[in-house]
């Protein structure tokens, strides 16, 4: 347990760096521009990836899990997505680089075989919306494997006991299904923002730094390149760290409601 | 009861439409990685020799592994012990214990990594300066809630109290207990614990750089932005490695009986 020392110092050494000579201006200036815009840009980012991630890792794992899906279907997602959760950093970025950068094979084809230039037509994968795209090949796997006990979790006899009562499939989703499933999709969803949300590897990789995203900013400070306060550095990591701390203040009690129905 | 047909066709369009997104970029990283650098045309593996004769190739892959084993083996020193004694001992810490492996998720690399640098400023060259030292005590850390899990899983699954009364009125001090008795029991676990730090490890980028340490994912970001082509070959070959983790993983964890929520890795 001696290793906490430095961890704990990690926390302390945030709430230091904020203070930066016991001061407070240094996070009053994170609600300025530009930094504010930061904040905005990689709340915005992880939103969007976990609401859309979870949507559809949702479907994916609903369909996957239902009962007249072959199993093998089942045991092929899971250990794929045990896998592809995993993927992720310097290696993802460049494969999508590879698929939907300027010079890649899904680019190439579609301008050569169809004749549709996708970076004339605004899309451009070192933007916002290509971290998006990059963040849900990890996002949308996490989903599946963090929902997947739970749909397990919703019993056949549930939705039998419901339609033996004349319920139809809708009336079951709407009585019973869904509030059953509802915290654990949100617990996931929360779940897959902080994980966005914290990212740095995979946005680095994919645009050397040119998205205003809060971990890059941190980033580029630490490797060296201008930010004329070094504090604001620390108030910048300490601001995120509110973030995380609130999505798990959030996560907990949603876990426990979830567990209520896990037997 | 109605039987329902619709989800059949609705859920084969799902499956099909997530293999598409996950197989498309793999495929497509395959394909760029035999281009020619010449002619941007298939098909060859010039890409593939270019990075076997590279020497910082196999320079950085070696470190990476290095380092990948060194924080294995910290890691288990001091967590197998400790986890060990908390169950026999000490049950009520585990909760906390439990917290503190909370703290990585929430405590992202990119934060920890600014607490780190600062907090081993004053250390000694021989531990600062050397990615053996700073980066693997960074790296124990990061593992930590993957260790602790999946020990902590491992743990469980035995028990502690009657193995250890066993082995010491056999007369076994408390080291054979747990070289001998405990260890044995729980190899799955930290089998388990050692592929997934592996692949922590392997894959790890905020870290090293903003510590500036060259490790295999600096290498491979360093390729990615000057030699387009090989960084396909490179990029297909850390994902290899990645795979082989996990999936010797996955086949530890059904050994054992139910793999479980296993996520998370270097972003």
């Amino acid at each position: 347990m001696f290793l906490f020392l430095p961890a704990g110092n990690v926390m302390l050494g945030a709430f230091n760096g904020k203070h930066g000579g016991w001061t407070i201006a240094n996070v009053r200036l994170l609600f300025n521009h530009p930094y504010i815009d930061s904040y905005k840009t990689s709340i915005e980012v992880s939103g969007v990836t976990a609401l859309l991630g979870g949507a559809v890792g949702l479907a994916v794992a609903y369909a996957a899990l239902h009962e007249r899906t072959p199993r093998w279907v089942r045991s092929v997602l899971t250990t794929f997505s045990g896998v592809a959760a995993n993927f992720g950093g310097i290696p993802l970025a460049f494969a999508f680089i590879a698929t939907l950068g300027s010079i890649g094979i899904v680019t190439a084809f579609l301008r050569d075989q169809l004749g549709f230039n996708i970076y004339l037509h605004g899309f451009n994968l070192f933007s916002k919306t290509g971290v998006e795209i990059v963040y849900l090949y990890f996002q949308l796997p996490l989903m599946v494997l963090v929902i997947a006990p739970a749909i397990d979790g919703l019993r056949r006899e549930w939705r039998e006991a419901a339609s033996n009562l004349g319920a139809s499939p809708w009336q079951f989703w709407r009585y019973v299904g869904l509030p059953v499933l509802m915290p654990s999709i949100l617990g996931a969803i929360i779940l897959l923002f902080g994980n966005a949300f914290a990212a740095y590897a995979t946005a680095y990789g994919l645009t050397s730094g040119a998205v205003n995203l809060v971990p890059i900013q941190i980033g580029a400070y630490y490797s060296g390149n201008v930010l004329d306060n070094p504090h604001i550095a620390q108030a910048m990591a300490f601001g995120m760290f509110v973030v995380l701390a609130l999505m798990m203040l959030i996560y907990i009690p949603l876990q426990r409601r979830a567990a209520r129905w896990a037997k | 009861m109605r039987l329902r047909r619709g989800p059949t066709l609705s859920a084969y369009i799902w499956l099909s439409l997530g293999a598409l997104y996950f197989i498309v970029p793999l495929f497509a990283t395959l394909l760029f990685s035999l281009n020619k650098n010449s002619t941007g045309k298939c098909c060859t593996i010039a890409s593939y020799t270019w990075v076997i004769h590279n020497g910082d190739f196999w320079h950085t892959l070696k470190i990476s592994l290095l380092l990948a084993v060194e924080t294995i083996v910290v890691s288990l020193l001091l967590f197998v012990p400790t986890i060990y004694w908390v169950h026999l001992k000490l049950p009520r810490l585990r909760p906390v214990i439990a917290f503190l492996a909370l703290i990585p998720f929430v405590v992202p690399p990119i934060i920890m990594v600014i607490g780190l640098l600062k907090v081993y400023k004053g250390s000694p060259d021989w531990f600062y300066a050397k990615p053996w030292g700073f980066l693997v005590a960074s790296y124990v850390i990061l593992a930590f809630p993957y260790t602790f899990f999946s020990l902590d899983a491992g743990f469980r699954s035995i028990d502690v109290h009657t193995l250890t009364e066993a082995s010491q009125s056999l007369g076994a001090s408390w080291g054979t207990t747990l070289f001998k008795v405990i260890l044995p029991n729980i190899r799955a676990a930290a089998l388990s614990a050692a592929f997934l730090t592996l692949a922590v490890v392997l894959g790890e980028f905020t870290i090293a750089n903003l510590s500036a340490f060259h490790t295999f994912p600096l290498f491979l970001q360093y390729v990615n932005e000057t030699q387009a082509y090989p960084a396909a070959a490179l990029t297909l070959m850390s994902f290899g490695l990645t795979w082989g983790a996990m999936l010797s993983l996955l086949l530890v964890g059904r050994k054992r009986g139910g793999s479980g929520g296993v996520f998370g890795g270097a972003r």
